[in-house]
């Protein structure tokens, strides 16, 4: 969709109303000077300058001139960083849970997402610009998941990052055995309603995918053969087997929402057995304690940095744990899963300074870089590099601080978020809501 | 606490050459060469507390440590007051969704006799957690339904809840329905709930019935005792748990939102002329002349929310807390929480950096909330008399990256090991 008019206009009518200014088109280029410019990935620079040309960093440095027609951003006294990512969210989505089954994986969030959510505007105002929109944990199996972009104003198709790494929700524990919903009088239990029958559930379902695939291998090969015998049918269809035959194949991987470390465990014992590969563990608020099991294996993991204590499996999740993690060679980001956390990542990231001892360089890793590396666009995002893509945020002071604001969100050289807009804006309306009172309120 | 118990030993042990030239109970803890942070009056960029009985025996520039006091050089250190948190669940609720470890919420509407210190859990893994972050405090407040039920102030060390109370009744909470169905954050649930409720008026209207009823009950219970031909009036739960609000003993801490309901909290409290507090406020800003003029105080709810209402704009809890301060509200903050009670600094920050300002954030979790709970009198300050509640930290108090390395309670040395340094400590390698 090249003309994004019409959702613009309706896009300006809302951000009227809740106070949020779009700035509108900047061509894409923007020059952000004299700030505190923090790559992530190729040091700090004290006093820098970063330039975003038709949506691409061009030069990150000093001293960089405005081409004629680019905005310039004094960021003088401010920090100058990569716009944030969260690896798991649910925001921007018309639909989170197909819980009405235990295996789903037909159902996409990525046919109903939602451009309209203010949660995308709430994001921009935490220097969120790109979120893994996750399907539920309802269900073992749950449904593929989406990459976006916070392009507020713009069509959904506009949203979605075609690069990132296809996903598949999987969970465990207490939500998916339903340990939480009280089953009414007539009737009856989800299967299944242990970590036992959800463990197995897995393995009948990659078992059948296997059997499935197989089906289809026999049939184009006896296909394949000059004269192919007329009594030849193909295998009835199974789109739900046809994404787990993504998983297999290596075409898709798999997201895991789980708790318990033995959960855990039997889940990177079911990969192996099936050869599947496993991207991220969510929340996994025991990975501490297989913290080197998770780093042999390459498996990363996405995790609150201390919301814990909600159900049982919750109950032995501290503050260390992204830290700790992190320090035993884990690939670890801070997600927000939560339409009001999400606004305050960079908090977040913080507290594993305190709380596992991480540099400030390895805790804002944990919400921009190793986000990128988990989806997979890491080549374009996640750092501020040339080539990459102008995703930026501008902070009031250092981002890990408690003190800090989010004052401006760009997201490929265009601005999204404007803080000193908004105060501008605000203070002109009570300017004027004022006015007639001083005038005598004539008429 | 058998950890603590063990320190103590060891602590003993060390003091043992001293206590011999020193009298019983005369143990003086001299904490020298630290930035000095009081809150009430100027910052001392170097200074020395010295600790006797409990309480900040001299505190400044100059004063001179006395042979035989333990020193505790806090070279390189900032010291604070303790923090105090202005409503939480601390032991209350331990695992919110494990309805065994939750009781804070009791059944039904109307609960005046329901109190807090009653059912602390006394070793909840959460205390620790926050006093190891520097709070010293807190108010912990039961929840739901309409008159929730009566807080207490605690001091979070103690070996048992009643050794921890520093006020057993700190307030009687009455819940106004929030400004739109709960979602999201910690705190959720906390400003209201989705189905439907009856509006703030009516809801104060009922209460007004309520003391009414709770006067009249008074009255003839009163000259019933007095009179033995008079007939005795059966008794009556709700109204003898009422009394001490209309007797004005005990505050009301009214959980209000939305303005058209603060306002007519202000009007209710004014009716009445009883002691309130308010709670939550997110529209306060809209009525901040009004509040201060009443002089009603704020505490302040989570700020790990959304805005309850999107036109107030995206920041309008950030900024709430500096433009009710500002025009003269006295604020409090509250982590509004049990598993995150420990980020009540960064409540304060956030506002901070949308226009409280950080002195004035300061202030709203420490000196503010203990006068607001009338105890800053012994509290909320480094001052010479007070309760000895001393933080040390290698940083800004309210900073996110700042280590908090002490924590002194009462003039104690508290354990500042937790559940999760427990648990790292376990499964470390």
């Amino acid at each position: 969709m090249k003309n994004p008019a019409i959702p613009r206009l309706a896009a300006c009518a809302l951000i009227a109303a809740v106070g949020l200014l779009p700035a509108f088109a900047d061509g894409g280029s923007i020059l952000i000077k004299n700030g505190t410019v923090l790559t992530v990935t190729k040091g700090v620079i004290a006093k820098g300058d970063v330039l975003v040309v038709d949506g691409i960093i061009k030069q990150v440095g000093g001293d960089i001139a405005a081409p004629p027609g680019v905005r310039v951003v004094d960021a003088t006294g401010r920090f100058v960083i990569p716009g944030l990512i969260d690896s798991h969210t649910h925001v921007a989505l018309a639909g989170t849970n197909e819980g009405s089954e235990a295996i789903t994986p037909e159902a996409d969030v990525g046919a109903v997402i939602n451009a309209d959510d203010t949660s995308i505007l709430t994001a921009l105002s935490g220097g969120v610009t790109m979120v893994h929109t996750m399907h539920g944990s309802a269900n073992p199996i749950g449904g593929p998941n989406v990459v976006l972009k916070m392009k507020w104003g713009r069509p959904s198709e506009e949203l979605v990052v075609g690069e990132a790494l296809p996903t598949l929700k999987f969970a465990l524990g207490e939500n998916v055995k339903q340990a939480s919903r009280t089953v009414q009088p007539g009737q009856t239990q989800r299967y299944p309603a242990t970590r036992m029958g959800a463990n197995a559930i897995i393995r009948r379902e990659f078992a059948r995918a296997r059997n499935y695939m197989e089906q289809w291998d026999r049939f184009r090969k006896a296909a394949a053969v000059k004269n192919p015998p007329g009594s030849l049918v193909p295998p009835r269809k199974d789109l739900r087997l046809e994404v787990l035959a993504e998983v297999l194949r290596g075409e898709r991987v798999a997201r895991v929402h789980s708790y318990q470390a033995t959960e855990t465990v039997e889940f990177m014992e079911l990969a192996k057995e099936f050869g599947f590969k496993i991207q991220c563990f969510e929340h996994i608020w025991e990975g501490y304690k297989i913290a080197d099991e998770l780093a042999a294996a390459g498996i990363g993991i996405s995790v609150f940095a201390d919301s814990w204590a909600y159900k049982m499996e919750a109950a032995e999740g501290i503050a260390y744990m992204a830290g700790y993690c992190a320090k035993r060679g884990v690939l670890v980001s801070i997600n927000s899963d939560s339409g009001e956390r999400i606004r305050r990542l960079f908090n977040d990231a913080a507290k594993t300074m305190k709380y596992g001892g991480l540099t400030e360089d390895e805790a804002l890793r944990l919400v921009t870089i190793n986000p990128a590396v988990q989806l997979g666009v890491d080549r374009i995002v996640g750092s501020l590099e040339v080539g990459k893509q102008g995703d930026i945020a501008v902070f009031s002071e250092h981002p890990l601080s408690a003190y800090t604001r989010c004052d401006l969100t760009v997201i490929e050289g265009e601005v999204y978020f404007d803080r000193d807009e908004i105060v501008k804006v605000r203070e002109a309306a009570a300017a004027k809501a004022a006015a007639p009172r001083a005038e005598g309120g004539a008429r | 606490m058998k950890r603590r118990a063990a320190i103590l030993a060891a602590l003993a042990v060390l003091a043992a050459p001293l206590a011999a030239a020193l009298p019983e109970d005369a143990h003086i803890i001299a904490i020298t060469n630290a930035r000095i942070v009081p809150v009430v009056g100027a910052e001392i960029p170097r200074g020395t507390i010295l600790v006797e009985d409990g309480r900040i025996a001299a505190i400044g520039a100059d004063v001179a440590v006395p042979a035989g006091a333990q020193v505790i050089d806090a070279n390189g250190l900032r010291a604070y007051p303790g923090m105090i948190d202005g409503y939480s669940s601390l032991g209350l609720v331990e695992i919110s969704a494990v309805a065994a470890t939750v009781d804070n919420r009791e059944t039904g509407r109307i609960n005046p006799q329901a109190r807090a210190l009653e059912a602390i859990r006394y070793d909840s893994m959460h205390i620790p957690i926050s006093r190891s972050n520097g709070i010293t405090a807190a108010i912990v407040a039961p929840a739901g339904g309409f008159v929730s039920g009566v807080s207490c102030l605690l001091k979070l060390d103690g070996w048992t809840h009643r050794e921890m109370a520093i006020k057993p009744a700190a307030a009687m909470h009455i819940e106004l329905p929030g400004l739109r169905p709960a979602r999201g954050g910690q705190s959720g649930g906390r400003r209201g709930s989705a189905s439907p409720q009856p509006d703030g008026p009516a809801l104060l209207a009922e209460l007004k019935g309520l003391l009414e009823g709770a006067r009249a009950y008074e009255k003839r219970r009163d000259a019933a005792a007095a009179d033995r031909r008079l007939a005795l009036p059966g008794y009556d739960e709700t109204s003898e748990s009422l009394l001490p609000i209309v007797k004005g003993e005990l505050p009301l801490m009214i959980s209000v939102h939305g303005e058209k309901d603060i306002r007519a909290a202000l009007k209710f409290v004014r009716d009445e002329n009883i002691k309130a507090v308010f709670y939550g406020v997110e529209q306060g800003f809209k009525v901040a002349g009004e509040l201060a003029a009443a002089g009603i105080p704020v505490i302040l709810g989570s700020l790990y929310d959304l805005p309850p209402v999107w036109e107030d704009g995206y920041d309008s809890l950030f900024r709430n807390p500096g433009i009710l301060a500002k025009a003269g509200v006295k604020i409090a903050f509250s982590s509004s929480s049990a598993s995150v009670a420990k980020d009540l600094p960064y409540h304060a920050a956030k506002a901070a950096a949308f226009g409280l300002g950080r002195g004035e954030a300061l202030k709203a979790v420490t000196i503010n909330t203990a006068e607001i709970f009338g105890v800053a009198g012994t509290m909320g300050s480094l001052e010479k008399g007070k309760a000895a509640n001393i933080v040390l930290a290698d940083g800004d108090i309210l900073e996110l990256r700042t280590n908090i390395v002490k924590v002194f309670i009462d003039g104690r040395e508290t354990d500042v090991s937790n559940r999760y340094t427990e648990l790292l400590d376990k499964f470390k390698k």
